[in-house]
């Protein structure tokens, strides 16, 4: 039997008035690995941020490992949105990795030999060791991102939270990102906010549909209903790209 | 520039410079990044107010000054925690509401009157003894500070979303970050002026920034670079008999520009 790490609970949350997500319900256990989609302004990056505990709901409960959100700091990683604001922040690769290092509370805090271990193992990990002293800003889109997942792994996380993490990586440095989080999944949850939907095909192995409310689905399929109700990528549809499973009826709805 | 250290008001003005220059390294490196200098020139002029409440109760200088800077930056913390980028109007309103309170009180005020020229300017050339060790002080106190919070305050200013998920008490650090800001303009406005502290607090970081691979290293080089402005302000004011805080200006002005074209040049290649 897997052990639920997230709850979310009759979860609501308005934004100046507007609603953005109402009622939710969500349970997901140890090892999951989800793709959460939906349409542009439904609702997925501010759920995510929910359970990130950057955002509080205006009612129900987030629990992450049976506690607030506040206190489980330690046992997540996160990898936000690379949309390239500050590149020319003087900060050198490690800096940024050692940032996932850091604690709170201990000031005049230098860090360990151990954090000093751990970055360099996850760097070299994902072949970015040698660009270690390079400051954030010369590096591609492609290299930042993984930057920001060494950031996210370097403290062993137990869940991983990514927003949309390969929005500016090409293809090949996606096949190699989605493989890190496979070997990652292994004793983590995976938790991704994401458009790309061959990946859900191939990677992902439950998919929430995020509009509002959220729909839990545990298999990677999407189906015709999720992307009329739901999704609406029309994109998705007229291109024909998607393997055809993932089009077939969901006996749930 | 020797033989005008005989001079002990030279040698005060150029402590003061050096001093100067060491805060304005430190915190203008965090302002510069945090992209906080508008609310920087908002507490720095809205000061003005706190000098004329000063005056106006008979109030000890410093008291009036320190005491209404740390509240308007705590106002502006406030009011701008939320939405970081998005609050000029209301620093806006707080900047020219702040001066002409303190212009008023200054009128209502009998007998003595501050002079607006000398608070914009400064005296640098007048600096007593007690206003360096002053100083020396408030130098010391903003090292430790920032040493102790210096890894909270890195994350903070590089990721606030990702400082906020490890547990960084963001909030916390940028009331602590704004109220160390009045502490060190209302200072240095009192040795340098208010011009001079806006521009040491902007332009040392803006060049440093180039050339500076860590947080730490910028905030060292905007230190160095600064008191070189200062020092050569000072000596081209001596030697020449112009105004020493607009003098220093245009010699950090100059290195603003040498630095642009350089930064052109080298991108173009």
């Amino acid at each position: 039997m897997k052990k639920p790490v997230i709850e979310i609970q009759n979860l609501s949350f308005s934004y100046r008035g507007h609603p953005i997500l109402k009622n939710v319900n969500l349970k997901i256990n140890e090892r999951s690995f989800v793709a959460m989609i939906g349409p542009n302004g439904g609702g997925k990056t501010t759920l995510l941020k929910l359970m990130l505990g950057l955002l509080e709901p205006d009612s129900g409960i987030v629990s992450i490992f049976g506690e607030s959100p506040q206190h489980t700091a330690h046992r997540i990683g996160y990898v936000p949105q690379e949309i390239g604001i500050n590149k020319s922040f003087p900060i050198s690769v490690m800096d940024v990795v050692l940032m996932g290092k850091l604690r709170t509370g201990r000031g005049w805090s230098r860090h360990s030999r151990n954090d000093r271990n751990a970055a360099e193992k996850v760097l070299e990990e994902l072949e970015m060791w040698e660009l270690r002293d390079r400051r954030i800003g010369e590096l591609s889109g492609g290299q930042r991102q993984r930057v920001f997942i060494a950031r996210a792994l370097v403290n062993d996380p137990e869940i991983l939270f990514l927003d949309e993490p390969t929005a500016n990586v090409d293809s090949k440095g996606q096949t190699e990102f989605y493989e890190v989080l496979k070997k990652l999944n292994e004793t983590a949850a995976i938790i991704m906010v994401s458009h790309e939907l061959m990946v859900i095909s191939s990677y992902v192995k439950s998919v929430a549909c995020v509009n509002e409310n959220v729909h839990y689905h545990n298999a990677a399929e999407i189906t015709e209903e999720m992307i009329d109700m739901f999704c609406c990528p029309v994109e998705l549809v007229t291109h024909g790209k998607v393997p055809h499973r993932v089009l077939r009826k969901h006996e749930d709805f | 520039m020797l033989e005008a250290l005989q001079f002990e008001f030279m040698r005060n003005a150029l402590f003061a410079g050096i001093l100067a220059s060491v805060t304005c390294g430190i915190i203008g490196t965090l302002v510069v990044v945090n992209r906080i200098v508008f609310i920087s020139g908002g507490i720095a002029h809205a000061s003005y107010g706190g000098i004329g409440l000063a005056f106006f109760f008979g109030l000890p200088y410093m008291f009036g000054t320190l005491g209404f800077a740390l509240l308007t930056a705590m106002i502006m913390a406030a009011v701008t925690l939320k939405k970081r980028h998005r609050s000029d109007t209301i620093i806006g309103v707080l900047w020219a509401v702040g001066m002409a309170l303190g212009v008023i009180l200054t009128d209502l005020t009998p007998g003595y009157n501050v002079d607006l020229m000398s608070y914009l300017f400064g005296s640098i050339l007048t600096v007593p003894n007690a206003d360096l060790w002053l100083m020396l002080g408030l130098s010391i106190v903003i090292i430790l500070i920032t040493g102790f919070f210096y890894n909270d305050l890195l994350a903070m200013s590089y990721d606030e979303e990702f400082a906020r998920v490890r547990g960084v008490p963001v909030n916390f650090l940028y009331f602590l970050l704004l109220g160390m800001i009045a502490l060190s303009v209302v200072m240095i406005i009192r040795v340098v002026g208010l011009i001079l502290v806006i521009a040491l607090l902007t332009i040392p970081p803006y060049i440093a920034e180039n050339y500076s691979k860590s947080l730490a290293k910028m905030m060292l080089v905007s230190a160095l670079l600064s008191m070189a402005f200062t020092v050569i302000g000072l000596w081209l004011s001596y030697m020449f008999n112009l105004t020493s805080g607009a003098t220093i200006i245009m010699v950090g002005a100059a290195g603003f520009f040498i630095s642009v074209l350089l930064d052109r040049f080298k991108r173009k290649k």
